[in-house]
């Protein structure tokens, strides 16, 4: 097992899940590539795994709680899963699977495998070991994906402030610049961004510069707005376990297309996508995911527009 | 006779006597001395203070207190600030606002910290309250320029308008221009959370001319260095300013009218501010130095020469600085600096300018704390990040500030052991709770056993709030501090082996704190249930985005608990991923 337990807490050795590893296996039971959320316009081709910067995200069956990350045709076939489930192949969502590095939570191993459903499910966001927010699985896929010299980040830790972390990155300290001549990018570092997603109740807020791609964004995206998804199948009367997972298959094949867009510093919406990963962070200020028959006019407008 | 002594006062003589005592703990006091004194007391209090607004409902408030004037409330849990709290999760205000609305029609101040509020709840305070005077948001989100420019329209003698730290959403800088002709009455002003198409600049130039009584400014990044000078000169009255963005390019005409501008201020003792600070124009601050009382440079990406400077030209600054907070720019020999020159220092923190770095970039360590420890013997207040600590440092750090009331270290990599002796930093922090005897305040860091947690429970008995991570072996750990700690109010803790023993055993305990938050701990859904079946005075609440707890087994870990102390019973307004332990709730959403 990839992640050390060191210590045998109180109450939990007993419980001991199946391990991160097996749970891909699990989720080959869900034969949904049809309606599987991919990264690339409707009916394209799955995008090589190294280089999607180009491509324009698309969550298909999003709202539907779509075990499938969209991601899986990011890795090729690789085990995405939605937040819901298991860690897939070996970019799984639990980083404990990632081996390394344990930052924080030495008991937080038992903790994770404590979350994990038979179908592979529920990894607690806020684990520790090398994982962005928001998204259990890293980018330390071994693939061109890394994560930038920073090692990879725990939830609210170190304990900063957002604010201070957005003002801050915003305008990173400049080193041995002695009279530090202000650059004139007042507002438009901003890393923090708002989501919202049509017929969601509350906004969300995602700090950009944790991810390092835009398959990182999208599974972060998939996760955080699933939870509109099983408060739907919570409000069905949805049973634990094997009902949860039937429930979630109808939707899944009721489930309309969603893309992702943001609104970039000249204030238009543009599909997310169509510029490098790094000048996005840059440029985006906020993101919408919204129903993809509204997406339209953009698509059209995106055809049109000169290359950034 | 004592008994015909309280019933010989007419209800005004003590009405009066009372409305001399202001701090809630007397005059909670007072209301229990019988029930006369209770009914008197009732009807004068005039602040209220709730630090969880769901620990209790607003209809129970007015209900007890009547002529309410001021009303502060907390919503989200402390880690909110950290994001470990879920978008969503509550926190609003509107239902407060709608019914003080009805009931307290003179209303005059509203203070709130870490609530969700919206342009609807501000649009009904200024339509509701015609004595507004004090609106304060305090890490506030949901609002946006509107919802100030209804406030700025109609309350005419606001005085006092604070947005620190609050995330608006930026529609238009005109809601400054909705301030009236006719309103003169601002006294604060603190807009620094503001983006850049937010401000106005003329209408605020405009408001601060018309204002004599501003003593509070504080403005927003946007406003750039050489519009600072209009605004001091119209505002020589400031006790209280913060700069916008503190960078330019230098030109001496420029630096000589910041320069004149500022010693015009001949009250100013508190800076903040200094986004993208030049240090070529710190020297137009020397004529205010020697006054400074606080000084906020943790936006200041200043280095620690250009600090020492700052600090060395003003002889008198070194004897009137109280608070200073940093970047750790500042390093080692910039606290050094420090330590010798600011004997009056009461209060230091020093945040990190590279918090994700994995090499330190600068040379700050437990040194430069150890040096503010030795130096400033009044110091009572510390945050300090970084990257080393020993259990030496520590020791010494606690006896040389026995004073100490709010210690909060964090250590950046997570269980860090001592790096001179690669030992858990138990000792250390023991020494802390040990020699601070007034210790109010806790944040540990590094690596940590159950020990430091039987040093807690056996040495602080006035911590009142602790905050934990990464730390501990067993369920040992979080007993020693439930059992030890007498005046414990709120403990948070994160991706600690703590489990269902130490919580069950002591679940008594969680009926005299404010609240518990656990995150990535070990504690089941089943103890979390049982908490909630048995401890109807709790409100236990299950945090969960990925799953329902109840489709697990109930042995399986929550991912987040928050248990807080209520009389409102559990509240409605909970979103799908948070479930209540109350047995009366549906699970169902």
């Amino acid at each position: 097992m990839s992640k050390p337990i060191e210590h045998d807490y109180i109450g939990l050795s007993e419980q001991q899940l199946p391990s991160m590893e097996k749970s891909s296996d699990k989720k080959d039971g869900l034969h949904l590539k049809d309606t599987e959320l991919r990264l690339g316009l409707p009916g394209s081709e799955s995008p090589e795994r190294e280089d999607h910067d180009q491509n324009v995200l698309s969550l298909k069956s999003f709202v539907s709680g779509a075990k499938r990350g969209f991601s899986d045709a990011l890795d090729g076939g690789g085990n995405w899963v939605f937040s819901g489930g298991s860690g897939g192949g070996t970019e799984g969502l639990f980083s404990p699977r990632r081996g390394g590095k344990n930052n924080g939570g030495k008991d937080l191993s038992g903790s994770d495998s404590g979350s994990v459903l038979k179908d592979g499910a529920a990894q607690k966001p806020s684990v520790v070991q090398e994982k962005k927010p928001q998204v259990a699985a890293t980018s330390s896929h071994g693939n061109g994906n890394i994560a930038p010299a920073s090692k990879a980040q725990v939830v609210g830790w170190p304990p900063i402030r957002s604010f201070r972390k957005n003002t801050l990155a915003a305008h990173p300290p400049k080193n041995d610049d002695g009279d530090g001549n202000a650059e004139a990018k007042l507002g438009s570092g901003c890393l923090y961004v708002k989501v919202s997603m049509d017929g969601a109740p509350y906004l969300r807020k995602v700090d950009l510069k944790i991810y390092g791609s835009y398959k990182d964004l999208s599974s972060a995206l998939e996760k955080m707005f699933s939870c509109f998804t099983i408060g739907q199948c919570g409000s069905h009367g949805v049973s634990s376990g094997d009902g949860l997972t039937e429930s979630r298959l109808i939707d899944l094949l009721h489930g309309s297309e969603y893309v992702l867009t943001y609104e970039d510093k000249d204030g238009d919406w543009m599909l997310v996508g169509d510029v490098p990963w790094e000048m996005f962070t840059d440029w985006c200020k906020r993101l919408r995911i919204m129903k993809s028959t509204e997406a339209i006019g953009l698509v059209t407008r995106q055809c049109l527009l000169p290359n950034k | 006779m004592q008994k015909e002594m309280a019933y010989s006062f007419p209800d005004e003589v003590l009405k009066h006597v009372f409305s001399f005592i202001q701090s809630d703990k007397d005059r909670n006091a007072v209301s229990l001395v019988c029930k006369s004194w209770y009914e008197i007391e009732r009807w004068c209090r005039r602040k209220v203070f709730i630090g969880n607004c769901y620990a209790v409902s607003p209809r129970m408030v007015i209900r007890r207190f009547p002529e309410v004037r001021s009303i502060e409330l907390k919503g989200k849990p402390h880690f909110a600030d950290f994001n470990l709290v879920p978008d969503g999760w509550g926190g609003y205000v509107l239902q407060w606002i709608a019914e003080m609305a009805g009931a307290y029609p003179w209303l005059g101040e509203i203070r709130l910290k870490r609530m969700v509020v919206t342009d609807e709840s501000l649009e009904l305070i200024a339509k509701s309250f015609k004595n507004f005077k004090v609106l304060v948001l305090f890490s506030c989100e949901g609002f946006s320029t509107d919802g100030l420019a209804a406030i700025a329209a109609s309350c005419k003698n606001l005085r006092e308008l604070d947005l620190r730290e609050s995330e608006v959403d930026d529609l238009s800088g005109h809601w400054l221009a909705q301030f009236p002709e006719t309103c003169t009455s601002l006294v604060s002003l603190n807009i620094s959370c503001l983006g850049s198409d937010e401000v106005s600049f003329s209408a605020l130039e405009r408001l601060v001319d018309r204002c004599p009584n501003l003593r509070s400014l504080q403005l927003n990044r946007a406003v750039t260095l050489d519009k600072i000078a209009n605004i001091l000169r119209r505002a020589p009255q400031l006790v209280d300013f913060g700069t916008g963005n503190y960078a330019a390019e230098l030109q001496p005409d420029v630096f000589s009218n910041l320069a004149g501008a500022f010693s015009s201020c001949k009250e100013l003792k508190s800076l903040s501010g200094f986004w993208d600070v030049v240090p070529a124009y710190l020297p137009a601050l020397y004529s205010i130095c020697p006054r400074l009382t606080s000084l906020n440079l943790s936006y200041a990406t200043i280095q620690s020469p250009d600090l020492i400077k700052l600090v060395s030209h003003c002889p008198r600054l070194q004897r009137l600085l109280f608070l200073i907070q940093v970047l750790d720019y500042v390093e080692d020999s910039g606290l050094e600096e420090l330590a010798s020159s600011c004997k009056d220092l009461q209060e230091l923190r020093v945040f990190p300018s590279d918090p994700f770095g994995v090499e330190p970039n600068v040379s700050l360590t437990e040194q430069g704390l150890v040096a503010v420890s030795l130096g400033c013997p009044k110091l009572q207040s510390v945050l300090y990040f970084c990257r080393r600590m020993s259990n030496a440092a520590l020791v010494t750090i606690a006896q040389n500030c026995p004073n100490l009331t709010r210690f909060r270290l964090c250590i950046i990599e997570p269980k860090t052991p001592d790096y001179l002796t690669l030992d858990p930093l138990d000792a250390g922090f023991g020494a802390i709770v040990e020699h601070c005897k007034d210790l109010r305040r806790l944040s540990l860091s590094g690596l940590l056993t159950d020990h430091v947690f039987e040093y807690i429970g056996t040495y602080g008995k006035k911590l009142e709030m602790l905050s934990v991570a990464f730390a501990g072996d067993s369920d040992l750990g979080l007993h020693h501090v439930l059992s030890g700690c007498e005046s414990l109010r709120k403990l948070e803790i994160r991706d600690c082996p703590f489990g269902d023993k130490a919580l069950l055993a002591n679940a008594a305990k969680l009926e005299t704190m404010r609240s518990l938050w656990m995150s990535s701990c070990a504690v089941s859904f089943g103890a979390c249930k049982l908490l909630g079946q048995k401890m109807p005075k709790l409100n236990v609440e299950v945090i969960d985005e990925t799953e329902p707890p109840d489709s697990r087994p109930e042995s399986y870990p929550v991912d987040k608990l928050y248990i807080y102390k209520s009389v409102a019973g559990p509240r409605f307004d909970m979103p799908p991923f948070v479930w209540s332990m109350d047995e009366a709730v549906k699970i169902l959403h």
